[in-house]
């Protein structure tokens, strides 16, 4: 079983670094083929050792090497395959390899197609690292090593211009690949502070220690750290106010979209509340506050979706409400539903963003849905992915979705927070509504995209590679009752009250009546075509909320713009007239004085006799006082 | 009475001459002259300081500079003869050949 | 009594001496009485019961190296006055005044220390000679043999150095030394 971890871990790696050797060199199809092959052994690995875990009920812990020994800091290099991790694994490695299949045909035309392999590659290395590790110190490698590979891979386009942003809110792939790193460097300052209060008050990062030693921490500290870890996870998981990054992330290629901006990536944030569930457990002021602007974010990103025109954002925004969802049930103490709604919502969303990459390889990149419509005789199976997906996003019965959101739905309304629940139903409906205007808007109605495109299907093999996710989009749901059992034996269980039970029925009514009812009204609005409402789209909420309740421009003013005049004056005022004047003075110092001081190299040996003799003197004069000193 | 001090007064003052002789000196020959007025001195102040400790180590450091000294001037001599066949004069002056 | 008469004249005629050796333009003064002041350091010597330093003294210093300068003095023009530029006589002054004072009153102080030990003590009734004698070939046998060597070493040095074109004349210019052939061609 050690093996197979290790073999779950590092076959990644080796097709990163075998894809790296081909970093440099044009298009070879066999790169992408071995490195898809050494992630699905990853994922055999993972799924053998999820079945371990599932028969035998017990986590297995290794530990490669000692890593850190400093004083009393002992980090080894261990890694944990518990039912937490185990499921992450298997999802990520999952849609890592259909991913990367994926790929295989969605990059065919790229001249950077090995490097893209060695990014992908890498990512899931250090995906798989953040959730193996059996300390805090490797997940935070992991979390850096992630978001190293995002920014890698959102400015893998990296050439395209700077333009305004009016014309493409992202501005380019290296603009946004920046502002993720960056927002997610606040973060993870954040989650570095949490690191350091736990080391500092409990002197170990093993999660075993650290929780065990939970119950002699004061409540401040607890709540400090909680906090702390909590706004780590707020950045890589785009929680608002840093959410802002995920959907300019957007600008990177549609498979890193599905793979890291969808299904695993953001999810850290998520899988580090639920990997510390025993902190946040303990700090119910910080699990409310996460579970409110889990609702919060879960409504504000789906209004945003609502008006939006560009195929990606969209699914970007729901990614980001469905992220609200899982923090919702976090923090509402129900981790093992907000961890099942991570696997249901991996599989869908990556489904749906693969099925966008479909469709803009179609189009010539076109992203508008305004400007498609129609696709559905070419693109036939796309357009049942997509359903698929988007009836399991919604929320429609027996798909994986509706399991899933509708044990969070409930959580709420169990939790008694009547408000976050009510919220949350509008969401789904709110939710319908987008993912279906979406679908109809491009695959319904009269064609409204120039001539000149013609649009056709993707290869086969990139269609028979994303069966297993539409598979997995439908069937997710009925695995509910087997995961419960299999995950509560590390995560504590929550289950409905009586009450809550005797009302299920009509809670699922409500919210499949506003499921329901959004895709109704986007097939009324839609099905049949656009037709534009220059009312509707010149009224200031639709444009408050096109131009995401303008926070981008608001970051942009009050923050980016403020700080480049600081930094500017700094360079111009602090750095050059005094920390350069300093260095400059001192080489400026040396030069003269060494100017000045050649013109006692005369060449004539008797001034040297001179200035020979005047340091005798001195050396005398110096002894003489020493000596009276003394 | 002499004492040490009269001995090692003296010895510092024709050290000092020396030293004048070698600031003020241009010409080659003349700074080797100094230079054995100064090593001169120091003998006496060996040999003084030698004679008040009862201590034979003073002489032993005398002879060992006389036998220095007898070495400096044969190589010293030679090389000044080298540099008057170059050059033709000895005068410091006249070989600025290293001015920085 | 007649050791301080002796000291102050020695101390008198030796500073004098030594100042005509530093300040003469003629180079033949300068040896002279840098040559009469080395007798009278052996003087010194003699007076304070370093015979065998006195004698080497007046053997080495006085007998050879004077005898070396004198020897080299010839390859130049010793006749004629030394032209030069003497350095800034007041910095001259400055410098060596200085050293000469404190000096002067380092020496001047009085000695504390008690704690001096003679490391190879003279002894009662022995000689001088003697006495050295003893130290120099044990305790100073190294020593004494490494200078042996390096006195050797310059010999060797100062020969070729000095030796080679000896056949030309240093002072004279060759236009003058075909002339005495002339001259003797003539005859």
């Amino acid at each position: 079983m050690e093996n197979l971890v290790y073999i779950a871990l590092f076959a990644p790696f080796v097709g990163s670094m075998f894809a790296a050797l081909f970093g440099m060199s044009p298009k070879q199809t066999f790169v992408g083929i071995i490195a898809s092959s050494l992630l699905f052994i990853s994922f055999a690995a993972s799924a053998v050792l999820a079945f371990h875990v599932y028969t035998t009920g017990t986590a297995i812990h290794v530990t490669m090497m000692e890593w850190i020994s400093a004083g009393d800091l002992m980090i080894p290099f261990g890694f944990l395959v518990d039912q937490v991790s185990v499921t992450m694994m298997t999802v990520v490695t999952l849609v890592s390899t259909v991913v990367h299949i994926y790929s295989i045909g969605y990059m065919d035309h790229d001249k950077s197609f090995n490097r893209f392999f060695s990014y992908l590659s890498a990512f899931v290395f250090s995906m798989m690292i953040l959730v193996m590790s059996d300390n805090f110190a490797g997940l935070f490698i992991g979390w850096e090593g992630v978001g190293v590979c995002s920014w890698l891979l959102i400015g893998f386009w990296y050439h395209k211009e700077d333009v305004a942003r009016e014309k493409n809110p992202s501005i380019s792939p290296s603009w946004a690949a920046n502002e993720a790193f960056i927002v997610n460097r606040i973060a993870g300052l954040g989650m570095l502070i949490g690191i350091f209060i736990i080391y500092w008050n409990v002197g170990s990062l093993q999660y075993d220690v650290v929780f065990a030693d939970l119950p002699n921490l004061s409540s401040s500290v607890l709540n400090a750290a909680a906090l702390a870890l909590f706004i780590g996870a707020m950045g890589k998981s785009a929680q608002f106010p840093l959410h802002t990054w995920l959907t300019d992330a957007m600008e990177g290629p549609t498979p890193v979209s599905a793979l890291i901006h969808a299904a695993t990536m953001v999810t850290a944030g998520v899988f580090l509340i639920i990997r510390a569930n025993p902190i946040f457990s303990m700090t119910p002021e910080v699990s409310f506050f996460i579970a409110a602007l889990g609702t919060f974010v879960a409504f504000f990103a789906a209004s945003m979706a609502l008006v939006n025109r560009d195929l990606k954002r969209i699914i970007a925004f729901s990614t980001l409400s469905q992220l609200g969802y899982m923090f919702a049930a976090a923090g509402l103490g129900a981790y093992w539903i907000a961890l099942f709604h991570l696997a249901a919502h991996a599989f869908f969303k990556a489904l749906l963003f693969l099925g966008a990459g479909n469709v803009m390889h179609a189009m010539d990149d076109e992203l508008d849905i305004f400007k498609m419509g129609g696709l559905k005789k070419a693109m036939n199976w796309t357009y049942i992915y997509m359903g698929v997906a988007s009836l399991a996003l919604a929320g429609i019965p027996i798909f994986a979705g509706f399991f899933s959101k509708d044990a969070i739905i409930e959580t709420a309304f169990n939790e008694g927070t009547y408000v976050l629940w009510a919220i949350l139903v509008l969401t789904a409906g709110m939710t319908a509504f987008y993912s279906f205007r979406q679908v109809f808007l491009t695959f319904h109605g009269a064609k409204r995209y120039k001539d000149e495109i013609h649009p056709h299907e993707m290869y086969k093999f990139v269609l028979i590679a994303m069966a297993p996710l539409a598979i997995l989009a439908v069937i997710a749901g009925f695995f509910m009752g087997g995961f419960q059992t299999f995950v509560t034996k590390l995560l504590p269980n929550y289950e409905m009250s009586h009450h809550t039970h005797e009302l299920i029925v009509v809670l699922t009514a409500v919210v499949l009546v506003f499921a329901v009812g959004g895709i109704w009204l986007a097939y009324k609005k839609y099905a049949n075509g656009l037709k534009r409402d220059e009312k509707l789209e010149n009224s200031f909420l639709y444009k408050l909320l096109a131009n995401q309740y303008y926070i981008p421009q608001f970051y942009e003013e009050f923050i980016t713009k403020p700080y480049a005049m600081i930094s500017e004056k700094m360079w111009k005022d602090i750095d050059m007239k005094i920390v350069d004047a300093t260095v400059d003075g001192i080489a400026k110092f040396l030069y003269k004085s060494g100017d000045k001081a050649r013109a006692m190299q005369t060449g004539n040996l008797s001034n040297y006799l001179n200035w020979m003799a005047v340091g005798g003197v001195l050396l005398l004069i110096v002894a003489a006082i020493s000596a009276m000193l003394a | 009475m002499i004492g040490l001090s009269h001995y090692l007064i003296v010895s510092a003052l024709i050290f000092s001459i020396g030293l004048i002789g070698v600031l003020r000196r241009r010409n080659l020959l003349m700074l080797f002259f100094a230079t054995e007025v100064m090593l001169n001195a120091v003998n006496i102040a060996f040999a003084a300081i030698s004679h008040y400790y009862n201590d034979l180590t003073g002489q032993m450091f005398a002879f060992f500079i006389i036998a220095i000294a007898a070495s400096e001037v044969a190589v010293g001599l030679g090389l000044l003869i080298v540099l008057y066949k170059k050059y033709g004069t000895l005068n410091l002056d006249d070989f600025a050949s290293m001015k920085g | 009594m007649y050791e301080i008469v002796a000291f102050y004249l020695f101390s008198v005629l030796a500073i004098g001496l030594f100042l005509v050796t530093v300040m003469s333009k003629n180079v033949l003064y300068a040896m002279t009485s840098l040559a009469a002041g080395m007798v009278l350091i052996s003087g010194f010597f003699f007076l304070l019961g370093a015979d065998f330093l006195g004698v080497v003294q007046l053997v080495a210093y006085v007998g050879a190296i004077m005898a070396l300068y004198s020897f080299a003095m010839m390859f130049f023009d010793a006749t004629r006055d030394i032209k030069e530029k003497n350095t800034n006589p007041a910095l001259v002054f400055l410098l060596g005044g200085l050293s000469a004072v404190v000096l002067v009153m380092m020496f001047a102080a009085p000695i504390h220390s008690d704690a001096i030990q003679a490391l190879y003590p003279m002894h009662e009734g022995v000689g001088n000679a003697q006495d050295v004698g003893m130290v120099l070939f044990t305790k100073y046998l190294i020593p004494f043999e490494v200078a042996a060597l390096m006195l050797l070493v310059a010999m060797i040095a100062g020969i070729i150095l000095a030796g080679k074109k000896m056949d030309q004349s240093l002072t004279e210019d060759i236009g003058a030394d075909d002339e005495i052939l002339k001259q003797k061609d003539e005859k």
